[in-house]
């Protein structure tokens, strides 16, 4: 193919004959020093005109790095040491910056990873979209904010003027990721780079984000490079499936094929972790619930007002000693000022909340402190609530600490160490690790670390908020495991707080499905999930990515 | 916002007289005044009557509070006092004295924001490394040479070897122009660190990432990006370096020989002449609190989301669902959605 025909071609606005992107043999490496770490190794694919073609992988697999790629934009050391990208059949991995930056959002397009810091804060939005056609149209100003406001109604906004004017900060994340996809297709590339375009975004809110793409890409032929971590994501929406692993190929291979029969081991050890797949036969001492009858926690009538606004609205449930319930919802609905309540972080409006036996609703911070020794919480992001200089034994003792009496640390150390190491084991960590960093830990270490420092005061309930959700999907899996073993080792009680349904179906017993600080329903997991009451959990379960993953 | 801006008004009027009544309270706890010094030296040979009636004329023969209460009656009515020193009235003196120091802090100010920017802007984005690298050290040289030394090589260079600009104040405007200078090399310092630091991290942002996969160049990224999101640290930085510009001009003026806020600060505190000082300390903050109130009155048109802030701090209630962001219209939503059926809701 000449390259006069793919130019006219592109000028027609039909699609030339061949893929539209080809990538041979690409290798990428990173200056690290005086040595170059090689990044991305031999890659090639093709990606015809309209097919979406989703690069799979864990984080620091160089999926990313692919797609940057592609768009000629690696970072200051990052370096192309081999193949090339070609676009139409003309290769542009070696053209210089102002030939590539014509093409750039005209031809080939991104959308970004996390739209809450991908615009710009001070600039409102519609300007922003405006850029693009700044950038590689002729229009004029008035046109431009028209053609701004049609993409506006075309990623599905109605008050489009009102949204033109509006800055990121008023927009929630989802609405923000629509902005982001106009400004992507505002120039009607050929290409999108989608780098895991839905991460952060609830789960209807992440098929709505789909859809739209794939709307848009049927409607103009656009080809999709669509980065995931999530598997469910990859085989709902794409034609082929690239398994990345340590920047190599290890599959490539079209959707329906990679599903039902996937050819490479590590393939089949990522499928089999997808939490969607995960059952997990939990064996729970019979004599924990004998002892004592009494749930372990039982709320009636919650309410949380904060000013005008009502976070948490009359709920009412109970969670049986040893078991685990969970409170799903997307965000805002108010599971986590749920979960606060129950850790006597945030006190209650009204209603009453008995932990174990003792009332604990209108305590305030001081007289809950002795319940904290049996109620403990594992938040989401570990790593934030470490503190950076402590090392992992200072994290993970500190709970001990501030239950004994000051100064009498020197005289505890040996048997403070002992109940660490032990609770480090507990959470499969080996005592090598007391006197780690939390910045030297990859992120599931970290979270077994946050878990180990809930256990060591021997807690008798465990409040888990979203506890795998920042997770690699293999690494999830792991952590789901440890914490149903620990459960039933224990005799924990586990109240999870989770957007993710595959996991809440994987490991709860009960469950309660929150929207707008109410509970909408609660029952048994399985009723809830196989034939639910509300049409709202209805709507939340036909949400969920991997339907295709599920029905293998 | 202008509840906002009465709010920083009325904080205004509460600095000033802070720093009004601790500067009284510490002068007045010094040991010594100008007229005590009178007194008490043996040359003048004055009788203790002619030193009580001394004490009695300025007023000194009162307890403090009471002297406190009388002074700060006078100041709100205009009135900042007389020198101890010369008799003359203090706000004579000062009002003889501003216009020259505010010609020269202005300028003063004017040459280090243009120093600051420049070295800002260059030193991220000039092609070649060496004077990326030269300006990026720019910062830590114009802070640790003091003033007074600018202003002498300036001196030395400009006025006796190549003389461009006079020496001594001639009332040209040419003679502003060297003492400006240092004034304004000494305030670039802070200033241009804070810039080009605010203008690398600001080029991090991933926002800044997406621009450039739209195909945007540097110029454009920094005009329409980059330029507003790190100026914003750096107008923090302006109202702190009013501070720097107000006590660098005592020693630039002197260094110069200008008539000034500068020199009157020096003889009134040589000789201990209180109601001066206090004149002087008045008038730096008041210049202070202005540039600062203007600094954040001007951050929130910047920074949209300290304008929400302020919005948001409004006591005037709102209802809830006004102040949330409004649902998109795509796939089943609020509005689309069936409504739950009660019986559901309420299980």
């Amino acid at each position: 193919m000449s390259g006069d025909v793919a130019q006219r071609a592109a000028r027609d606005g039909t699609p030339p004959p061949g893929p539209v992107l080809a990538v041979e043999d690409l290798s990428v490496g990173y200056q690290l020093g005086h040595s170059t770490k090689t990044v991305v190794r031999n890659i090639s694919f093709e990606l015809e005109p309209g097919q979406v073609l989703a690069l799979v992988g864990e984080s620091g697999s160089g999926k990313s790095t692919i797609g940057h790629a592609i768009l000629g934009l690696l970072p200051a050391n990052g370096r192309l040491l081999g193949g090339s990208v070609r676009y139409q059949g003309r290769t542009i991995s070696d053209l210089p910056g102002g030939q590539l930056r014509e093409l750039r959002g005209r031809a080939i397009s991104l959308i970004p990873q996390d739209p809450t810091v991908s615009l710009d804060p001070v600039r409102r939005v519609g300007p922003q979209v405006e850029d693009v056609l700044r950038l590689h149209t002729g229009l004029d100003g008035e046109a431009r904010r028209r053609r701004v406001h049609e993409l506006f109604a075309l990623v599905g906004f109605d008050d489009v003027e009102r949204r033109y004017r509006q800055f990121p900060h008023e927009l929630s994340g989802g609405m923000r990721q629509r902005v982001l996809i106009a400004a992507a297709v505002a120039a009607e590339p050929d290409v999108i780079v989608a780098d895991e375009p839905t991460s952060g975004l609830d789960a209807t809110v992440q098929a709505q984000v789909l859809d739209l793409i794939d709307d848009l890409r049927r409607r103009g032929g656009t080809s999709v490079v669509l980065i995931t971590h999530d598997l469910g994501v990859a085989a709902d929406r794409s034609d082929l499936v690239g398994v990345v692993r340590d920047g190599r190929l290890a599959e490539l291979a079209p959707t329906g094929v990679f599903v039902q029969n996937p050819r490479d081991e590590y393939s089949r050890h990522l499928l089999d972790n997808v939490p969607s797949r995960l059952s997990f036969t939990r064996d729970r001492g019979s004599g924990t619930a004998s002892e004592d009858p009494g749930p372990a926690v039982e709320v009636r009538h919650l309410s949380k007002h904060y000013g005008g606004h009502t976070a948490v609205d009359d709920i009412s449930f109970t969670v049986a000693r040893g078991q685990t319930f969970s409170i799903v919802g997307e965000s805002g609905s108010g599971k986590s000022t749920t979960a606060r309540i129950l850790t006597g972080l945030t006190r209650a409006t009204a209603g009453r909340v008995s932990l174990l036996g003792t009332e604990v609703g209108t305590l305030d911070t001081k007289a809950f402190r002795p319940l904290r020794r049996d109620v403990q919480i594992v938040f989401q992001n570990p790593y934030a609530s470490f503190d950076p200089r402590f090392d992992v034994l200072s994290v993970v003792e500190e709970p001990l600490r501030s239950f004994q009496p000051a100064g009498s640390a020197r005289r505890r150390r040996q048997e403070n160490r002992d109940r660490v190491v032990a609770a480090l084991e507990a959470a499969s960590l080996p005592a090598s690790f007391l006197h780690r960093h939390p910045r030297e830990l990859s992120g599931g270490q970290r979270q077994r670390v946050a878990i180990a420092r809930a256990l060591v005061l021997e807690p008798k309930v465990v409040v888990l908020d979203e506890p795998i959700s920042a997770l690699d999907v293999s690494v999830q899996a792991q952590i789901l495991e440890l914490l149903v073993r620990l459960q039933s080792e224990l005799g924990l009680t586990y109240v999870l707080i989770s957007h993710d349904l595959a996991v809440v179906r994987a490991i709860s017993d009960r469950v309660a499905v929150m929207r707008r600080g109410g509970i909408v329903e609660q029952g048994e997991t399985a009723q809830v999930f196989e034939s639910p009451a509300s049409p709202y959990t209805a709507q939340l379960l036909g949400a969920i990515a991997g339907r295709r993953l599920a029905i293998r | 916002m202008a509840r906002y801006v009465l709010k920083r008004l009325a904080h205004t009027v509460l600095v000033l007289w802070a720093a009004y009544t601790l500067a009284f309270i510490l002068l007045t706890a010094l040991p010594g005044n100008a007229i005590s010094n009178l007194i008490n030296n043996p040359q003048n040979q004055l009788t203790p009557e002619d030193g009580k009636l001394l004490k009695a004329f300025y007023g000194l023969d009162h307890p403090v509070v009471v002297q406190y209460v009388r002074a700060l009656d006078a100041l709100l009515h205009g009135n900042l006092g007389y020198s101890l020193s010369s008799g003359a009235k203090v706000a004579d003196l000062l009002g003889d004295a501003l216009p020259g120091t505010l010609r020269l802090t202005a300028l003063g100010f004017v040459f280090g924001a243009v120093i600051a920017a420049g070295v800002g802007v260059v030193g991220s984005y000039a092609r070649w490394n060496w004077l990326r690298t030269l300006l990026q050290s720019f910062p830590a040289l114009a802070a640790s040479v003091p003033s007074f030394v600018i202003g002498i090589l300036i001196l030395y260079y400009f006025s006796f070897q190549l003389h461009l600009i006079p020496a001594v104040d001639d009332g040209t405007f040419l003679a502003l122009v060297g003492p400006a200078v240092t004034l304004g090399i000494m305030v670039s310092a802070p200033l241009s660190q804070v810039f080009s630091a605010s203008i690398a991290a600001t080029r991090r942002q991933p926002f800044v990432h997406v621009l450039q996969a739209r195909g945007a160049g540097e110029r454009y990224i920094f005009g329409r990006g980059v330029l507003r999101n790190s100026s914003l640290p750096v107008l923090t930085m302006l109202g702190l370096a009013v501070g720097e510009l107000i006590a660098g001009s005592v020693v630039t003026e002197a260094v110069f020989a200008r008539n000034g806020i500068g020199q009157i600060t020096l003889n009134a505190v040589n000789t201990q002449d209180l109601p001066v000082v206090q004149g002087v300390v008045l008038v730096a903050t008041t210049g202070y609190v202005l540039v600062n109130l203007v600094v954040d009155v001007v951050h929130p048109l910047i920074d949209p989301r300290i304008r929400a802030d302020i919005l948001a701090a409004r006591p005037k209630k709102t209802k809830g669902s006004e102040k949330g962001a409004i649902p998109a219209r795509l796939g089943p939503d609020e509005a689309t959605s069936p409504r739950l059926p009660e019986e559901v809701a309420t299980r």
